[in-house]
């Protein structure tokens, strides 16, 4: 009962939300660069540009710069492929991919023994639906040229990942490979394959994410349905809303570095949603359920933390008014990246320390993770104070939200909603405060970018949240979401997979 | 004949199967089990989520001896496993009715 009025309050505060939201529609969508410098501009030049020093075809203007006729910008330049970019985002991709196993391990370890596959089987199976979706129609809704003209979402025309690479002359099968120039005014660029393939990687993890809410009942053949539908209708939505550049939100000045709107708020608010549909887990609260294998869920965490380097520090291409991927902005996102989990992991140690008397390996972990989420949407934008201070905060707050739920007994079994949900809200609004680097927040003098800061949050968490719950209600109506209370007690090791984890 | 079933701490084992040893005793079957005497458990906390751990780790040891010997298996036991502190264990002493030795096929005393 008190679980159904936590989510109806929660609803009326993001609904009512939606009415500023409205109402600042019909401000002006394109500013000049030098007031209101945006967020991740990925300037997609659909035109060829070879490789190899042929004659060069005169590219079209990329549809993202921004028409100012106030200030005097510099001309469009023509993009060329910048090696050392694309070794650092060819790394980062790689990086980012392994963040999912980490994620794999960091959830199994926390549920008990007989579900630690299935709870495994989220993470990787997301690898699999979602990395065929994604060169399918996932980049193409995210990435592609807007359709429409709203900024809601992409065209067709890169499905497939066509146009990526370009058959010049099919008898000798020469190529040229698209470029993908973050800003129009600098020549630095990398194959867009690439670029797709780094996008890849993020839409993956972040439905591995909501996952966190469901493990140890949800049914395998459910969840792989959600996966498809929720990539597709809520994360390539959102992907083109905050990331790109004819997204509405984009346009609107709204910043996330590298995925506190777009992956941690919606994964958690998703993750709510879901759970209105699918119940707790039979014996909670008052049946043991502790973590089975600590020492995994600790090794989860230093790879997430490993992945997290390319997950924030490679966000630098799509960093404002500038073309590197790897320069002096990946380097900020590298040390913000390093600064704010550490000081999370110790404050929410520490916190535990106080509150409850001893400090755990998973509450350090979990600090930790914490941190990483919260300096996700400011890792480029604020500089290492700033991320201090991120960190000290992400640990207490995301504790305080863990003990919430403890003490409103819902049952988001690995805390998708209190660490990624929470954490990257409060990590999106943070950086509407902190940002100084690219971008000027609040305590630069800039309020109202903490407003837009705040609108974001708002519309993407209302649209997540309320997409995640149709779909909820259309899967839990057709296929049911639930396995049955039998084969929740036996495991679902055993009853969906027919597999035991451990036959030491 | 008889049964002995002793209740010890886990960490006691092996000292008290070297002593056993030195007295003659050459057949031990040890059992990992749990349970609770006086001894009470203790809290763990994951994340909020408070557990009380009822059941403590013991090892359970059964050696079959004959009469003459129990006094002096269970002085012995007594003396290795015991450390002072609530939750040492118990011995039980039951009445063993017949062994029989599943290679030779011999029973009684020469079984055990």
């Amino acid at each position: 009962m008190k679980l159904k009025l936590y989510l109806a309050s929660i609803m009326l505060v993001i609904l009512s939300g939606l009415i500023p939201i409205a109402a600042m529609a019909e401000e002006k969508k394109d500013t000049p660069p030098a007031a209101a410098p945006a967020t991740a501009a990925p300037a997609v030049t659909t035109a060829t540009v070879p490789a190899a020093p042929a004659a060069a075809s005169p590219a079209p203007t990329p549809a993202a710069a921004p028409a100012s006729g106030a200030a005097a910008t510099p001309p469009d330049v023509k993009p060329v492929l910048n090696t050392g970019d694309t070794a650092w985002m060819l790394v980062s991709s790689a990086l980012v991919l392994l963040m999912i196993p980490g994620l794999a391990l960091f959830y199994g370890g926390m549920v008990r023994q007989k579900n630690v596959l299935s709870t495994m089987m989220h993470s990787f199976v997301a690898m699999g639906i979602v990395g065929v979706q994604w060169a399918v129609i996932g980049y193409s809704l995210s990435f592609g040229p807007d359709m429409g003209g709203m900024g809601l979402i992409g065209n067709f025309s890169k499905i497939m990942l066509n146009g990526l690479i370009i058959m010049k002359d099919a008898a000798s099968g020469t190529v040229e490979w698209a470029l993908f120039q973050n800003y129009t005014k600098e020549p630095g660029a990398i194959p867009e394959l690439v670029f797709a393939m780094y996008q890849a990687m993020f839409a993956i993890i972040t439905v591995a994410l909501v996952s966190g809410a469901m493990a140890e009942r949800v049914k395998f053949s459910a969840y792989c349905l959600f996966v498809l539908l929720w990539t597709t209708l809520v994360y390539d939505p959102l992907a083109h809303w905050v990331w790109m550049s004819d997204g509405w939100l984009f346009k609107k000045g709204a910043l996330d570095f590298a995925g506190g709107t777009v992956v941690h708020l919606s994964s958690g608010i998703s993750a709510l949603a879901f759970l209105m549909f699918l119940g707790k887990r039979h014996g909670f609260p008052h049946e043991r359920m502790a973590p089975h294998n600590l020492p995994l869920t600790m090794l989860g965490v230093g790879l997430l933390w490993f992945g997290w380097f390319g997950f924030n520090a490679g966000s630098a291409i799509v960093g404002p008014n500038i073309s590197d991927a790897a320069g002096g902005l990946a380097g900020l996102a590298f040390t913000t990246t390093t600064i704010a989990p550490a000081a999370a992991g110790l404050s929410w140690m520490i916190a535990e320390w106080i509150h409850s008397g001893k400090p755990s390996a998973l509450g350090f972990g979990s600090g930790v993770v914490a941190g990483l989420v919260v300096i996700t949407p400011a890792a480029g934008f604020v500089q290492p104070g700033a991320a201090l201070l991120m960190g000290i905060a992400a640990g207490l707050v995301c504790y305080g939200g863990i003990l919430l739920k403890a003490k409103l007994k819902y049952d988001d079994s690995l805390d998708a909603f209190g660490v990624h949900g929470i954490g990257g809200t409060f990590g999106a609004i943070m950086t509407g405060v902190f940002a100084t680097v690219g971008a000027t927040g609040l305590l630069a003098g800039n309020a109202k970018q903490l407003m837009i800061q705040f609108i974001a949050v708002l519309a993407a968490g209302a649209y997540a949240f309320i997409v995640t719950l149709v779909i909820t209600f259309l899967l839990d109506k057709t296929i049911g979401l639930r396995v049955e209370k039998e084969d929740e007690i036996m495991g679902l090791d055993q009853t969906q997979h027919s597999e035991s984890g451990y036959n030491m | 004949m008889k049964l002995i079933e002793a209740i010890i701490k886990p960490f006691k084992l092996d000292e008290v199967k070297d002593a056993l040893n030195e007295i003659g005793i050459e057949g031990i079957t040890v059992s990992e089990v749990k349970g609770f005497g006086r001894q009470k458990g203790h809290t763990e906390l994951y994340r909020g989520a408070e557990y009380v751990v009822d059941f403590i780790p013991k090892i359970k040891m059964e050696i079959a001896v004959s009469d003459d010997l129990v006094n002096k298996v269970v002085e012995t036991i007594q003396n290795t496993a015991k450390t002072g502190r609530i939750g040492d264990g118990k011995i039980f002493i039951i009445s063993l009715e017949e062994a029989v030795r599943i290679r030779t096929g011999e029973k009684g005393s020469d079984a055990i």
